[in-house]
């Protein structure tokens, strides 16, 4: 297919010009930033009647919010070739910053992810690898014609597995799992063989069950079997699940209606604001809730994925199908593990779950795809 | 922009890029109608299933226990109440480990290893997350104070105040009230599903006496209450609410004044004392003594104070007075008496030589009377009022056992009497049906002579005879003892004699004579009465003596002696009050427990002035009033 022809189609400009001039010279992609808004602003309602009403639990997620649109607005002004240059040097700083967690990060709830930095806050490192692993292939593959070769993708499997590893370690499943889906979906549009993907699957279904006895924390080997059998354990780890399921269920087509929902307003649902803020919105929200929401996170998928197709680079189209297709693994394992098809690691909703440093690294990623949209140069032939 | 120094297939990497681009849209899409799919089944094909989970998590129905009925005696005396216990419970949900805050707790207040086996067997069995799991009853206030003080310390542990049954007399009304304590499983399973239902907010059941007799009506009816909860079983609101029926309140006729006089009357001796009403039948005062403190039963004994109570060689959880089976001995006389008479084997005039002993004729065993030297001439009067043996060895043997045993049924002997009680001894009144079941062998002669003066095989309750002397006091008028003021049953006894019968009115005169008369074995206990006494004494023999051996109450051990037996009626011409008084051990009936009957009789018959006041029947006209048809 041409391609070429489709990036010089007048009608991808139109977009920008269509009224939005502003949005354009301010480097702002006006579809992309009307969905996240609207996905945001929902977002809020949910939390208010998953926080039990609490508006301060809203006031301080708006202001994260808040802070997520500036990182937005900031880096959509970077040019793309700005960040492939520093793509390297962000990656090793990352790489150090996991290193350094590992020994002198802070304890919370029996992982040790976070760092203090005096006088500033504390951060997760693990949030920096979320953009700097997928700038770091794509930085590779850059300099590097396609398809992958072999001795690429090992060298790509190492640039990813390192702070994957290290992330894994602290321990957080979640996170360690989305940095790698961050790297490894660079290779898959880089061109990685059907074959290898094949085998690597093969791999995977005869690993995971090693991974399950040698590799897994205790409380991550539970998980899983909860996630089997839930039944076995009703009151304590299958709690979660059971009572997920049954908020799900329970809102039916047309949902209880905003602030009616009895699992999570009578505490029924744990993490009701955070990991499990979906089972509020399906309970309330009722299934039209549940598929309005889905509507929009495809939305944005969706003009990720236009943007990528219409990036100039080689660099640019690789980072931006990652960060789009990244942003789908958050919602599809968000969403599977809340309504039990997976087994329950600890990933957000993203940008409606409470908290999480997430909420700005995801913002801030949606900035990297603006900026690759909207520097985009006129070509000619 | 791309350098020119690379030399890359930009078109064949446009198109591996775009492949794969539209890959993963597709990818994409199909996933995202994984979870659209997954939705669907969840809200919309499993939805009623998860709307059920849904308010079974959220709605409650609460089962909320009707306040047991109170117990009162005659005069409006409290005699079994409810009052707050506090103990103390785990909402296991909110431990964060249970055992060490069951260490913890156990520093503060005195845990007995049956408290922590209980407690553990409730933990496993099914129960609701979040209710209150019991670990010990009977906190005092001391110890409530101590875990207060640390209970911000133990999340999960709280103190609870629940009613419980109590009895404020302790022992007094031990034997006649029961007691109630935990329901169990096999309480439950024993009832049909309905009364399971009326139980479901219960914890106690009651045990023996009153308390099991009326559960039901002590009970009431359960109620329920809808409400909606949250996770942490907190009430949110109540959504509907059927409130319990209060469980009824039982009078009993009772006298806490009889009962008292009753039991003081017995001291520490081993015994007891049934009074009666024969007039309705009304039981006035149950005595069995020992008795023991039902509250220790109620919240669960600890092993330690039942131990003591098991081990104790008085048998203090004994209930003599309806259990016990004693040989009534000579306080039958009067009942025997009447049944020669009616068969016609003697009559009043008729007298005959008592040399100390009685021997049928070509026969070598001789049946000793209780007096060595003999009574001299006899007749029946005296017979009575001496208790001479040898007239009734006479006169029974020439009755034969068909006919007294046939005539006594009707006094409510050999079978239960009736009462509103459980666990009443039926006692025996032997026949020659009843040896050949039971012993497998034919009916002697002399088991004929033992008989006529009740001994052999005969046994009574102390309750049995109380009830037979109401029905000698109203001329073989039918009487079924009562506890509680309820009309009672028809009863199917037949009068054994005519009311009209001579024979009741020259009986009662002789029985008179047995307390008033100056040869009369009961003579003790009626000096400076207001009132005539009609009473019979008796001894029951613990063993028997040799013929030749000498009965020495000194050389005996205490417990070998024979028990004292008196039964009696008063005032004999207008009878208000039955009595029967045991006194294990206790010797001479008429010397032992004589006394005892009269301060009973005193205690019913006196006001506090000390003057006669025949206080009125509680249920008037309960029994066809037969004596005062036929005086």
């Amino acid at each position: 297919m041409n391609t070429e022809f489709l990036r010089q189609m007048p009608s991808s400009r139109s977009f920008a010009t269509n009224g939005s001039g502003l949005l354009w010279r301010l480097h702002l992609d006006s579809p992309l930033l009307a969905a996240l808004l609207v996905l945001c602003g929902g977002g809020l309602l949910v939390l208010y009647s998953a926080g039990d009403s609490n508006a301060d639990l809203v006031v301080r997620q708006a202001i994260r919010l808040g802070g997520g649109f500036m990182a937005l607005l900031i880096l959509a002004q970077v040019p793309p070739r700005t960040y492939r240059f520093w793509a390297p040097a962000v990656y090793a700083g990352g790489l150090a910053l996991l290193v350094l967690v590992l020994f002198i990060g802070t304890e919370a709830k029996g992982a040790q992810r976070w760092l203090t930095v005096p006088g500033v806050g504390s951060f997760q490192p693990a949030e920096i690898m979320k953009l700097a692993v997928p700038a770091m292939v794509a930085w590779y593959f850059s300099e590097r014609s396609l398809p992958a070769r072999f001795r690429d993708v090992v060298l790509v499997l190492v640039i990813t597995l390192v702070p994957v590893l290290l992330i894994a370690r602290q321990p957080d499943l979640g996170t360690s799992l989305l940095v790698a889906a961050a790297g490894l979906l660079v290779l898959f549009v880089a061109g990685l063989s059907w074959r290898l993907i094949l085998a690597a699957l093969g791999l995977l279904a005869v690993a995971a069950p090693l991974m399950y006895f040698f590799v897994l924390h205790p409380y991550q080997r539970r998980r899983v079997d909860t996630f089997f059998n839930p039944e076995a354990d009703p009151l304590g780890a299958g709690w979660n699940i059971i009572q997920s399921k049954t908020a799900i269920g329970s809102g039916g087509i047309s949902g209880k209606g905003w602030l009616n929902g009895t699992q999570s307003r009578l505490d029924f649902l744990p993490e009701s604001s955070t990991d499990f803020i979906l089972a509020v919105l399906a309970e309330e929200g009722g299934l039209i809730g549940v598929l309005m929401l889905l509507g929009l996170y495809l939305a944005v998928i969706g003009r990720g994925l236009f943007i990528s197709w219409h990036a100039q680079e080689t660099f640019s189209r690789l980072l931006a199908s990652s960060l789009a297709l990244t942003f789908f693994i958050y919602v599809f394992v968000n969403i599977g593990m809340v309504s039990g098809l997976l087994p329950v690691v600890g990933v957000p909703l993203p940008l409606i779950s409470y908290g999480g440093t997430s909420i700005v690294t995801l913002l801030a990623g949606f900035g990297v795809l603006m900026s690759i949209h909207t520097h985009r140069k006129l070509m000619s032939h | 922009m791309r350098s020119p120094m690379t030399f890359r297939d930009h078109h064949n990497e446009g198109r591996i890029f775009s492949t794969r681009l539209l890959w993963s849209a597709a990818i994409v899409l199909v996933l995202m109608g994984v979870l659209a799919g997954r939705m669907f089944w969840l809200q919309a094909i499993q939805h009623d299933r998860y709307i059920t989970l849904s308010d079974k998590n959220r709605v409650q129905t609460q089962a909320i226990a009707p306040p047991r009925g109170l117990i009162f005696d005659r005069r409006g005396e409290l005699l079994a109440d409810n009052q707050p216990d506090f103990s103390l419970a785990l909402i296991v949900e909110q431990v964060p480990n249970i055992h060490d805050t069951l260490a913890l707790v156990a520093e503060k207040i005195a845990l007995e290893e049956a408290d922590i086996e209980r407690f553990w067997r409730r933990v496993r069995s099914p129960r609701r997350p979040w209710e209150p799991v019991p670990l010990r009853a009977r906190l005092t206030e001391e110890e409530i104070a101590r875990v207060a003080v640390v209970q911000h310390e133990m999340p999960g542990v709280r103190i609870d105040a629940n009613p419980i049954r109590h009895y404020p007399h302790d022992e007094l009304f031990a034997h006649v009230l029961g007691y109630v304590n935990r329901i169990n499983a096999e309480d439950l399973e024993r009832m049909t599903l309905d009364e399971q239902a009326n139980y479901s907010g219960t914890h106690f059941y009651g045990r023996l006496g009153v308390e099991r007799h009326y559960e039901r009506l002590l009970h009431g009816r359960v109620g329920f209450r809808k409400v909606e909860t949250n996770a942490r079983g907190r009430i949110l609101q109540v959504l509907e609410q059927i409130p319990p029926l209060p469980g009824e309140d039982v009078h009993l006729h009772l006298d806490i004044r009889v009962q008292q006089a009753a039991w003081d009357a017995l001291g520490e001796r081993r015994g007891a004392v049934i009074a009666m009403d024969p007039r309705d039948g009304g039981i006035l005062a149950f005595v069995s003594r020992p008795g023991f403190d039902p509250n220790l039963f109620v919240t669960g004994i600890s092993h330690r104070d039942y131990s003591v109570y098991r081990d104790d060689l008085d048998r203090p959880l004994f209930n003599r007075a309806l259990q016990g089976q004693y040989p009534p001995g000579s306080t039958l006389k009067p009942i025997t008496g009447l049944a020669g008479l009616d068969a016609g084997v003697t009559d009043w005039q008729r007298t005959m030589w008592d040399p100390g002993y009685y021997r049928l004729e070509g026969q070598s065993r001789v049946f000793r009377d209780w007096r060595r030297q003999g009574h001299g001439w006899v007749d029946m009067h005296k017979s009575i009022v001496e208790s001479c043996d040898t007239y009734f060895y006479d006169m029974g043997f020439k009755m034969g056992i068909d006919r007294m045993h046939d005539f006594k049924v009707r006094f409510a002997l050999g079978d239960r009497t009736g009462i509103d009680l459980p666990g009443e001894a039926r006692g025996i009144m032997p026949s020659r049906a009843w040896k050949r079941a039971v012993r497998g062998e034919p009916w002697f002669h002399g088991d004929t002579i033992n008989a006529s003066i009740g001994q052999g095989y005969m046994l009574t309750s102390p309750l049995q005879l109380a009830v037979s002397t109401a029905i000698f006091a109203r001329r073989g008028g039918p009487v079924v003892p009562r506890v509680a003021q309820l009309t009672p049953p028809a009863s199917p006894i037949e009068p054994a004699l005519s009311p009209e019968s001579r024979h009741w009115d020259r009986m009662t005169a002789a029985m008179v004579d047995v307390v008033h008369g100056a040869r009369g074995t009961a003579r003790a206990m009626g000096q400076g009465a207001k009132y005539r006494i009609a009473a019979k004494t008796g001894t029951a023999q613990v063993f028997s003596l040799g013929k030749d051996e000498e009965y020495d109450a000194e050389e005996i051990a205490e417990r070998l002696r024979d028990h004292a037996l008196i039964v009696g009626f008063a005032p004999a011409d207008n009878p208000a009050i039955a009595v029967a008084v045991l006194v294990e051990n206790g010797g001479s009936g008429g010397s032992s427990a004589g006394p005892v009957a009269r301060q009973v009789m005193d205690a019913w018959l006196l006001n506090d002035a000390g003057e006669l006041e025949i206080p009125p029947a509680a249920i008037p006209g309960a029994i066809p009033a037969l004596m005062a048809e036929h005086r």
